[in-house]
């Protein structure tokens, strides 16, 4: 029994009166020509007061359809409940007047949202939108409303709440926005709490505070939550119970120290395998010859706004950036948004000018080369893009986005459209591929064309910039472990930018760290890992949401693998 | 596949498809104009003055005994010919223009688009007689007038898609595989900006028909071809004593331009299917 174990067992051994929320055998039917008759498929389950309830699935998989049909946000009449009953305290919701739905939801039911940016209403100020939902349902007089806003964005940890009540949603960030969605969930003090995701948009270091925020307050209130995650990290950190559901089946469903140590379901086992996360026994890598990149004091700054007789103001990107990438080695680039990791990446592959510094690759400087010399050096340093939807151009085959490179370097097009062929093979699509338009094709394989159009130009390097954050986490896996594959076979060298250390921990050699344009750290994968030195490093590694919980040994990634 | 697709999103909208009946017939009726009615419509034909319905005038003679039917027949012809050929030109100067300010931004994004502006700050309509009055009325000025006055919406319109569509991963994955930035302009955003061009073309169209009729009826039209709008001008004089002379011209301008306006919006539909799906 793991020091998980310990942690949930007063609250799970915690007397269950009725539950709370009693769904029985829902069903949700799509439109006619949807990829499938149900988006969720006689699901039942039950949420009880004081208790989180973690659904977990990928896209697609209905989760957020079964929370949507509780808060009646199904998009009528395409989408409607076909079946079964939503019981809240023994009523059923979905047979109740609409005017009792309404004072439920937002009253006794209340929701938080994934995105933070576009919940709340730009031009509404913040307070006002707090206060709405208690206009609504309760007949507190305006001066007791104000002064219950201010103090609800106290109780979700905002600095200065009466000032802020004030402010506009643009001046918060992200995560004082998430806080102020929360705090208009709390607005009526619901018996039941739907978080859709609520940190999947947010930075680690943030989500870990939004994580710590929302189950001090549902332990405070004893409140019935259903947390809804693709995140097994995150069900690791506050999951009671847990619910995972598959193309809208109920896959597993049980306590949390169950689900995580002990899945049964192979889908279950296959998705907690697909965590990422530090392989012990990984070599360090044996840098040998001469560094093949060298990024020297690399420093960018963006202006930004100005005009004919307004300053632009000057944001930096990137400064004073050193890094040296050996033949074979994968280096990791980490950090939150806005770190600079991407401009780095950028410069590198030459998108992006930088204002001084050098970038030496192999010994030559290619920010001294001009526009023709600089194209010899292209081929060499090939990128892979974040988003697979918008890194294809849709109105071109497969075929033909792959070997347009090569082509562009006078390759014959024939030539180049079978070597495009063999491309396709070796990333795991297959033949047929080349004649077809990319939206045919799903996220993942549309992110292994976007490798095969890079390997098509033999490169030394590849900067992968955020590779698999838009994919899911089983499809995540797959790619990581192809990207690993090919970069062993071809012994190419790798420069893996992402957000998420734990995937850095899985596919890197060495990881710099990088905080507001600086690297603040760089060192082996199990250096930073074990024994980071940088208290930046530190609180990163603290946030990786689950730590507490170690993959079960037999789901772990083998070492021999890597 | 697409096509089919195309079609029946274009079929749903059946605005779309009437408007694209009634231009088919103004089409062939302005290609079979000399089979319909043999013969030059400059010529008399018959008695000044007649009603419409009379024997030999379906829709009445003007003043000089010319057939107003076919002079709406070979009218058709100039309207449409003057309608494509300058929303052609325009669409040359305006999306050359235009992805060339959009692609490569600053210096050459400014300069454009204030030489863009000059021409948008001078009225279209006075800068277009002002232009066929330096140049003599002709078909070629015409075509040349309207289409100069109306190129910058589609400048900026191209400028707008180019500036969206650059920073697109697949833009620069092609700047990272060595492209050509003429291979980029051509052949990875131009094809990707095209359907809101080719919506704002064809409602061009009925513009620039619009246009050349109210040149005409100022009495700067091509003299030697017969078009709906000096039929109206000349018509104006009598229109108290014969009014079938300018209704049935204006008839057929309202036809046209509505049409041509019906088609815009369904190509609009086909080719923004998220748009024409949230209207049901």
């Amino acid at each position: 029994m793991n020091q998980f174990d310990l942690m949930r067992t007063p609250v799970e051994t915690a007397a269950m009166n009725t539950p709370l929320l009693d769904v029985r055998g829902l069903s949700i039917a799509l439109p006619p020509g949807a990829d499938r008759p149900l988006a969720v498929d006689n699901l039942t389950f039950t949420l009880n007061p004081n208790e989180i309830l973690c659904v977990v699935g990928e896209s697609g998989s209905g989760k957020s359809m079964t929370a949507h049909a509780m808060m009646g946000l199904l998009p009528a009449p395409h989408v409607r409940v076909s079946g079964g009953s939503l019981l809240f305290k023994g009523k059923d919701v979905l047979a109740m007047p609409e005017a009792e739905q309404r004072s439920l939801r937002g009253g006794r039911i209340a929701m938080v949202f994934q995105e933070p940016m576009t919940a709340l209403n730009p031009l509404m100020r913040v307070g006002r939108q707090i206060g709405e939902s208690l206009r609504e349902h309760t007949d507190l007089p305006a001066p007791a409303r104000r002064a219950r806003v201010v103090e609800l964005l106290a109780q979700v940890g905002l600095p200065n709440p009466a000032e802020l009540a004030e402010a506009y949603p643009f001046r918060l960030s992200g995560g004082q926005r998430q806080r102020v969605m929360i705090a208009m969930a709390l607005a009526c003090q619901p018996d039941i709490l739907i978080a859709d995701e609520p940190t999947t948009a947010l930075d680690v270091t943030t989500q870990k505070q939004i994580l710590d925020l929302i189950r001090s307050i549902q332990a405070e209130r004893h409140m019935g939550m259903m947390f809804i995650t693709h995140d097994f990290g995150v069900v690791a950190e506050i999951a009671h119970r847990v619910a995972v559901m598959r193309h809208g089946k109920l896959v597993e469903y049980g306590a949390a120290s169950d689900v995580l140590n002990r899945p049964q379901h192979p889908y279950t086992r296959q998705l907690i395998a697909s965590v990422p996360h530090y392989i012990e026994h990984r070599d360090d890598h044996a840098k040998t010859g001469a560094p093949l990149l060298v990024a020297d004091k690399v420093r960018k700054v963006f202006n930004v706004g100005g005009g004919l007789f307004k300053k632009s103001k000057q944001v930096v990107a990137g400064d004073d950036l050193s890094l040296t990438i050996h033949p074979g080695e994968t280096v990791g680039l980490v950090g939150e948004s806005g770190s600079g990791k991407s401009t780095l990446g950028r410069s590198i592959v030459g998108l992006i000018k930088p204002d001084s510094g050098r970038i030496l690759f192999e010994g030559t400087d290619l920010l001294a080369l001009d526009r023709k010399g600089f194209r010899p050096y292209r081929r060499a340093v090939q990128m892979v893009f974040q988003d697979p939807y918008a890194s294809l151009n849709p109105r071109h085959r497969v075929g033909d986005i792959v070997a347009q490179g090569p082509v562009a370097f006078g390759e014959d097009r024939n030539r180049a459209l079978a070597r495009a062929r063999e491309l396709l093979a070796m990333v795991g699509l297959d033949g047929s591929a080349a004649d077809r338009f990319p939206h045919e094709f799903s996220g993942g394989q549309r992110q292994r064309i976007g490798i095969a159009r890079a390997l098509a130009m033999e490169p030394k390097l590849l900067v992968a910039d955020e590779p698999v954050s838009a994919l899911d986490v089983s499809v995540q896996g797959q790619v990581l472990e192809l990207l690993d594959d090919i970069r062993r076979r071809l012994n190419l060298a790798m420069l893996f930018i992402t957000h998420d250390l734990r995937v850095a921990a899985q596919v890197c050699d060495t990881i710099a760290v990088m905080r507001r344009g600086k690297i603040v750290e760089m060192g082996t994968a199990r250096e930073v890992f074990t024994h980071p030195r940088d208290a930046y490093t530190r609180s990163l590694l603290e946030a990786i949401p689950g730590k507490a919980w170690h993959i079960p040994e037999d789901l772990q990634a083998r070492a021999g693998a890597h | 596949m697409m096509n089919s697709d195309f079609w029946r999103a274009f079929a749903r909208n059946k605005g779309a498809v009437l408007g694209l009946v009634i231009l088919i017939a103004i089409v062939v009726l302005a290609a079979f104009a000399s089979v319909f009615f043999p013969g030059d419509p400059w010529e008399m034909a018959t008695a000044p003055f007649q009603p419409p319905l009379s024997e030999d005038a379906l829709l009445g003679s003007d003043m000089l005994g010319r057939d107003i039917a076919s002079g709406i027949a070979h009218g058709a012809r100039v309207s449409l010919l003057i309608g494509l050929t300058s929303t052609a030109a325009a669409l040359a100067i305006g999306v050359t223009l235009g992805a060339l300010a959009g692609f490569h931004g600053g210096k050459v994004d400014d300069a454009i688009m204030r030489f863009t502006e000059l021409f948008q700050t001078i009225p279209n309509f006075v800068l277009a007689v002002v232009l066929v009055a330096i140049f003599t009325p002709s078909l070629t000025t015409i075509v040349l007038a309207i289409a100069i006055v109306s190129w910058p919406p589609l400048a900026r319109l191209a400028r707008a898609e180019f500036l969206s569509l650059r920073t697109r991963e697949f833009v620069q994955a092609a700047i990272t595989t060595g492209q050509s930035n003429t291979t980029i302009i051509l052949r990875q955003i131009l094809p990707n900006s095209l359907s809101p061009i080719i919506v704002s073309a064809s409602l061009m169209v009925a513009t620039a028909i619009l246009l050349e009729s109210s040149l005409s009826f100022l009495g700067l039209g091509d003299p030697n071809a017969m078009s709906w709008g000096y039929m109206i001008g000349a018509a104006r004089t009598v229109i108290r004593q014969a009014w079938w002379m300018s209704v049935f011209p204006g008839l057929a301008i309202v036809l046209t331009v509505l049409a041509l306006n019906l088609v815009g919006e369904g190509l609009n539909d086909a080719l923004n299917p998220k748009l024409a799906r949230s209207r049901g």
